[in-house]
């Protein structure tokens, strides 16, 4: 039961979205990020909501999930809409009571900002949803590693992603069975105050450090056995292939930030 | 018989830093060892007999402290050979999940050969031979974690022998595994060796070194026992007091030779004790 958790977000299928090339993927989302901070206006924010619901309906992914990717961030949205709505106060007043002034700027902001953060995760999460982990990983090493002949370690960085991809299962299902053996010993976990349990899960933390070190040590050797010895000279089984689609879907991206530019520039509403 | 692995007077210590003074534990004392082209040996020994460290002298993992060790003529001394050695003498290890680096079977199959830099297009076709070879190429796109102990072992045979090495070192490699994983394991690896792998098997399991083509066995440090397995086990009493045992069959025709019934002493494998016991009814 535990075995079968989906790590990171990714909803598997087959649509033009999914098949994008990885590298273009993340290309394209800084270029969506891009397009949503250089929009001025509503008309320019609408133009990075028509992208977006194109985007979202090629992908095939539920709009529960899409909403539900945009839940844990909502606080924040609440937060900065308050400070929006209560200290911008331009344009005209709307509600004013003691301290409190409302006014039409307050409210503008407040509602472009809103739909700026959550066209934002909505952007980031439709990459997380069509790209599955280890296929990001790949990605974000391909694209930095030119950033190699600065010493950024590349290689390494997505070594450790995918090792710590590797493990999560592992480890849960061995954190299961370490439960269950303290539980059989009469640990109890589920009663007392938050500190109480928190100091419960001590004997469920040393145990499990104790066998991911020895792990680590174990796989180091094996990976050692098989001539591992950094990125160096390396080659990989899967190669990334850019298709005629990925220009396609760069140059429909382009045209759209042109078109931010031009409604920035002549209908700045 | 061509030589292929030669160790030579080898022996190796740990050195425990933590203790203070810091201690020595010498493992191996004075090993000499000859493994031909094409053998099947199983190494035997309790644990703390040296096996495994003998195992890891096998493809420069460990270097001997004094003694040399040769592998298909390159010394494991020389640093510059470190990755024609270990690409020469693959290795398995007992736990299946702690050898697994990808989150995809196949391209932990590719794991050696990236590091090698050996070409895509050939990856593909060795990672597929290899796969093939321990029978789970239908499981080429599925995820470690949810395969079973003998099947996970199967991936971590395929990782090394896509590297096509030429002898393959198992360090009790079904230790961990059920019993149809270990079956599973002890199928792939007679396979293997009758394709002309030479393979080294470190168990503790008599089954499964009955199966071997030598058996040596080891304690404290030192070569015990070599030789063909009929021979080995067939000296129940000495491996009884290093604290191994023999495989069953062999326990039970000693038991019936010192109750007087003429029975041969080297009988290792089920179906031969039941063919003479069926032999000697049949007489009376």
């Amino acid at each position: 039961m535990i075995k079968d958790i989906t790590i990171g977000q990714y909803f598997p299928g087959k649509s033009a979205v999914h098949r994008l090339d990885p590298r273009m993927k993340l290309l394209l989302t800084v270029l969506y990020i891009v397009m949503l901070f250089i929009a001025k206006g509503f008309l320019g924010l609408a133009v990075g909501i028509i992208y977006m619901l194109a985007a979202f309906l090629m992908s095939g992914i539920p709009i529960r999930m899409m909403l539900k990717s945009v839940k844990p961030i909502l606080p924040i949205i609440v937060f900065t809409g308050f400070l929006n709505l209560f200290f911008i106060t331009t344009g005209d007043p709307l509600v004013e009571w003691h301290f409190i002034k409302i006014t039409t700027g307050g409210l503008k902001t407040m509602v472009f900002m809103a739909s700026r953060i959550i066209l934002l995760i909505f952007g980031t999460s439709l990459l997380t949803y069509t790209t599955s982990p280890i296929t990001l990983t790949d990605a974000i090493e391909r694209v930095m590693s030119p950033l190699k002949v600065i010493k950024f370690p590349a290689h390494e960085i997505a070594m450790m992603m995918t090792i710590a991809l590797r493990f999560i299962p592992t480890l849960i299902e061995e954190t299961d069975k370490i439960m269950s053996a303290q539980k059989a010993r009469g640990a109890d976990m589920e009663s007392g105050n938050v500190i109480k349990r928190a100091k419960a899960l001590i004997p469920i933390l040393i145990p499990l450090f104790v066998s991911a070190f020895r792990r680590a040590e174990e796989l180091a050797l094996a990976m050692e056995c098989r001539c591992y010895h950094g990125g160096e000279g390396r080659t990989r089984l899967k190669q990334l292939k850019t298709a005629p689609r990925d220009y396609v879907a760069l140059a429909v991206t382009v045209l759209f930030i042109v078109a931010v530019i031009l409604l920035n520039r002549f209908l700045p509403i | 018989m061509e030589k292929f692995i030669e160790i030579k007077d080898v022996s190796f210590s740990y050195i425990n830093d933590y203790d203070d003074p810091p201690t020595k534990n010498t493992v191996l004392k004075g090993v000499t060892l000859d493994i031909n082209k094409g053998e099947f040996v199983a190494v035997l020994g309790h644990n703390g007999s040296g096996k495994s460290t003998l195992a890891k002298l096998l493809n420069s993992i460990n270097l001997p402290e004094s003694g040399d060790v040769f592998v298909d003529g390159m010394n494991t001394r020389d640093e510059d050979k470190l990755y024609d050695i270990r690409r020469t003498v693959g290795m398995v290890f007992q736990n299946p999940d702690n050898q697994i680096v990808a989150t995809v079977v196949e391209e932990d199959v590719a794991f050696a050969l990236e590091n090698i830099g050996v070409e895509p297009s050939e990856i593909r076709k060795r990672v597929d031979w290899a796969l093939k070879k321990v029978g789970m190429y239908e499981y080429r796109e599925h995820a470690p974690h949810k395969l079973s102990g003998g099947q996970k072992q199967r991936i971590a045979i395929a990782g090394v022998l896509a590297m096509q090495p030429k002898c393959i070192v198992m360090d009790e490699p079904t230790a961990m595994l059920d019993p149809i994983g270990r079956r599973e394991i002890m199928q792939t690896i007679t396979e293997l060796n009758s394709e002309g792998v030479t393979v080294v098997l470190i168990t503790h399991y008599m089954e499964e070194a009955a199966r071997a083509g030598r058996v040596v066995v080891m304690d404290d440090g030192k070569i015990l026992l070599d030789g063909a397995p009929k021979k080995v086990f067939s000296q129940a009493e000495l491996l009884k007091s290093v604290g191994l045992d023999v495989p069953d069959v062999t326990d039970l025709t000693h038991g019936l030779i010192r109750a007087g019934i003429d029975l041969p002493d080297d009988i290792i494998s089920e179906d031969e004790c039941v063919e003479r016991l069926y032999q000697l009814l049949k007489k009376e």
